[in-house]
């Protein structure tokens, strides 16, 4: 074979147009143009969509859901909790099921299988087919993996405690937002923020690497609050016991603890069981103690009587004279039913004398009054943050007559919730100061509040109501072996389209131990209509009850000697009303 | 100067292969912290269900009924009740 050089090849020594030598050079620089171009295209102007195609191969995005905080009552018993539970939803497209599975799947779910054709039958995309299952249940449905059948996690609020402490914590939707109570009051505290994070997923869905947090979750703060669920649990047995011996139509109970301000307990009844709330009735959902306005009657004796001593017009033993047992005031007449001639000061709240405080009322001027009852928080809610948290009516003093001030000193003319009334009796637990109502646990009391009495004023109204539960006073009943008590009945007339009809109101308040007050129990109950109608006799004996098992409770010390009391042999003062 | 050359490819490759096995090394660790920041979610939702369940047991009720029915318990009368003065 003969070897010819590249240089001397005979093919390059012939000449050639110089065009061709042009085409190709334009040929091959117009090609790497366009790979220049394209890869200009993509690496500078789609970048960003085709790096977020890639990413989505590989990252998810995860949702990581917070939990809403518990309910714990003072000593840490949990009062709500929410666990997650899987709802069952279905793309109704997708799902095709055979009878057979349809069967198996509504027997799965408890649920009718006509029911559950109807659901799956919706032209809707998306149908939620049963909510809020125990998670074993869930666990079967997944195992049948029936096709267009999908489930998700949900949370659900358990309330252990149930009707005991229902109107007190409220409850939440089915999406875990507070709907009532303590559960809407304090939502913002409560409610978890779910956060999401993207990840790398590798081939079997197992995440590899952390790429950022979006959001990140957090979960509810749990809420301490003031309430003692052993104190509660009583004041719920006492108050349904008095419910049904009275044949009454509704009754509250509130205890607070004078030291602090807390709300030891809050009873409703009728209740309901925020577990269950299929068969629901408005009835039912009154948080009564702090929605529902009364006119208090004589429980309010003892503030116009307080003032009294306050202002210096009266003394402890002045001497006032309630006989004929008529005041007439213009046109209109205050009554005592009994003849209590001349009595003291002491005795007009011990034996609950209308025209006696009418009397005292209407020697004090209506300004000084007004501002007591302002200070006392009578007319204005408390701001606890309930849902439905209503004032009562406390008139402007300008617009009151002088038998409205009168009829206003033994409580009527005017009305309160029962929370209110309690509360403006821990002016004569304490030393004659108000201190703000606390639902959570309060760990460092305030030592004084707001001064409305002088502490001597409230140390001789203590006194006065220690004599309404000793024998000659409307309430023997309310006395607890080992304590000495102080309170004072209520017994009023409801008002039913602006008159007063033969439907009553009895209600009791009052403070132990005597000495050095620890506790408020307020109790009030609508339209008793068994034996006797009298707060002595209807009210006081709930509040003996659950007073005495609080204190006992609480520990606290007894200041009277522990012998069994003989008070049902002195009859006990009927109640003016 | 080749021997030099040599001792840094070499060098160069081992150090690729490092990093090669401390990603995959730490993405393994990596999954078994999920799995056991998983866990630690399942055993709190668990935890919340034993407190759920604590509380349903002992709830006053509960307590109550079987303290006055099966164990024949019952509030002392005033008269049955000492007060003991604890030490100041």
């Amino acid at each position: 074979m003969k070897f010819v050089k590249f240089a001397s090849s005979p093919v390059l020594s012939q000449p050639l147009p110089a065009w061709r030598t042009r085409l190709v050079l334009f040929a091959l620089l117009a090609a790497f143009a366009a790979l220049v171009g394209r890869s200009l295209y993509l690496q500078v102007f789609q970048n960003d969509f085709l790096r977020q195609k890639g990413e989505s191969r590989y990252e998810r995005t995860i949702e990581i859901t917070a939990t809403r905080g518990r309910i714990v009552d003072r000593h840490g018993d949990m009062l709500a909790v929410s666990t997650p539970v899987k709802s069952i939803w279905a793309i109704p497209e997708d799902a095709r099921l055979t009878p057979h599975d349809a069967r198996q799947l509504a027997q799965l779910l408890e649920m009718d299988v006509r029911e559950l054709n109807a659901k799956l039958a919706s032209d809707r995309d998306f149908v939620f087919v049963k909510r809020q299952l125990p998670p074993d249940v869930a666990e079967k449905v997944a195992a049948l993996h029936l096709p267009g059948i999908h489930e998700q996690v949900e949370y659900r609020r358990f309330y252990p405690a149930g009707e005991v402490v229902a109107h007190m914590l409220g409850f939440t939707g089915v999406d875990d937002a507070g709907q009532e109570g303590v559960e809407l009051a304090l939502n913002g505290q409560l409610a978890g923020k779910p956060g999401s994070r993207r990840v790398i997923k590798d081939r079997r869905g197992e995440i590899v690497e952390d790429v950022e947090s979006i959001h990140t979750p957090q979960d509810g703060k749990d809420v301490v609050l003031a309430l003692d669920g052993k104190i509660q649990y009583l004041a719920y047995t006492s108050l349904k016991q008095a419910i049904v011996e009275n044949r009454a139509k509704a009754g509250s109970i509130v205890v607070l603890d004078a030291k602090s301000g807390e709300v030891l307990a809050l009873m409703n009844w009728p209740t309901y069981n925020p577990n269950n709330r299929t068969h629901l009735v408005g009835a039912q959902l009154r948080n009564r103690a702090f929605t529902d306005t009364f006119e208090p009657g004589s429980t309010m004796k003892p503030f116009t009587a307080a003032l009294a001593l306050e202002k210096g017009a009266y003394r402890f033993d002045t001497q006032i004279q309630t006989a004929p047992g008529r005041l007439s005031i213009g046109p209109a007449t205050i009554s005592d039913t009994h003849m209590n001639g001349l009595i003291t000061v002491a005795q007009v709240i011990q034996k609950s004398s209308n025209v006696g405080i009418s009397k005292i009322a209407l020697s004090l001027p209506s300004a000084e009054l007004w501002k007591m009852y302002d200070e006392l928080g009578l007319g204005n809610p408390l701001h606890l943050g309930f849902p439905g948290e209503v004032g009562g009516r406390l008139r402007p003093y300008k617009s009151w007559r002088p038998i409205e001030q009168a009829t206003m000193s033994f409580g009527h003319g005017l009305s309160v919730t029962l929370i209110q009334l309690a509360r403006a009796y821990l002016a004569f637990a304490r030393d004659g100061d108000l201190i703000p109502l606390s639902l959570e646990r309060v760990d460092a009391p305030p030592l004084t509040g707001k001064p409305v009495y002088s502490a001597q004023t409230a140390h001789e109204v203590r006194t006065m109501l220690e004599m309404v539960v000793q024998p000659g006073g409307t309430a023997p009943k309310a006395q607890i072996p080992g304590y000495r008590v102080a309170g004072k009945t209520g017994t009023a007339h409801k008002v039913d389209g602006g008159i007063y009809v033969d439907k009553y109101v009895a209600s009791f308040v009052g403070f132990a131990p005597a000495s050095d007050p620890r506790l408020v129990v307020a109790v009030m109950i609508d339209e008793p209509s068994g034996k006797s109608y009298y707060g002595g006799d209807v009210a006081a004996p709930v509040f003996a009850q659950v007073m005495a098992g609080s204190l006992r409770t609480l520990g606290v010390p007894t200041d009277a000697p522990l012998k069994p009391l003989q008070v049902a042999d002195a009859p006990a003062a009927k109640e003016e009303m | 100067m080749a021997r030099f050359n040599a001792v840094l490819v070499l060098i160069a490759v081992a150090c690729a292969l490092s990093a090669v096995t401390s990603t995959h090394r730490a993405r393994k660790l990596f999954t078994e912290l999920e799995r056991e920041q998983n866990r630690m979610r399942e055993l709190e939702v668990e935890w919340g269900q034993l407190q759920l369940e604590q509380s349903t047991w002992a709830a006053h009720a509960r307590v109550e009924k079987i303290a006055r029915e099966r164990l024949g318990m019952k509030t002392p009368a005033p008269g049955q009740i000492v007060v003991v003065e604890g030490p100041k």
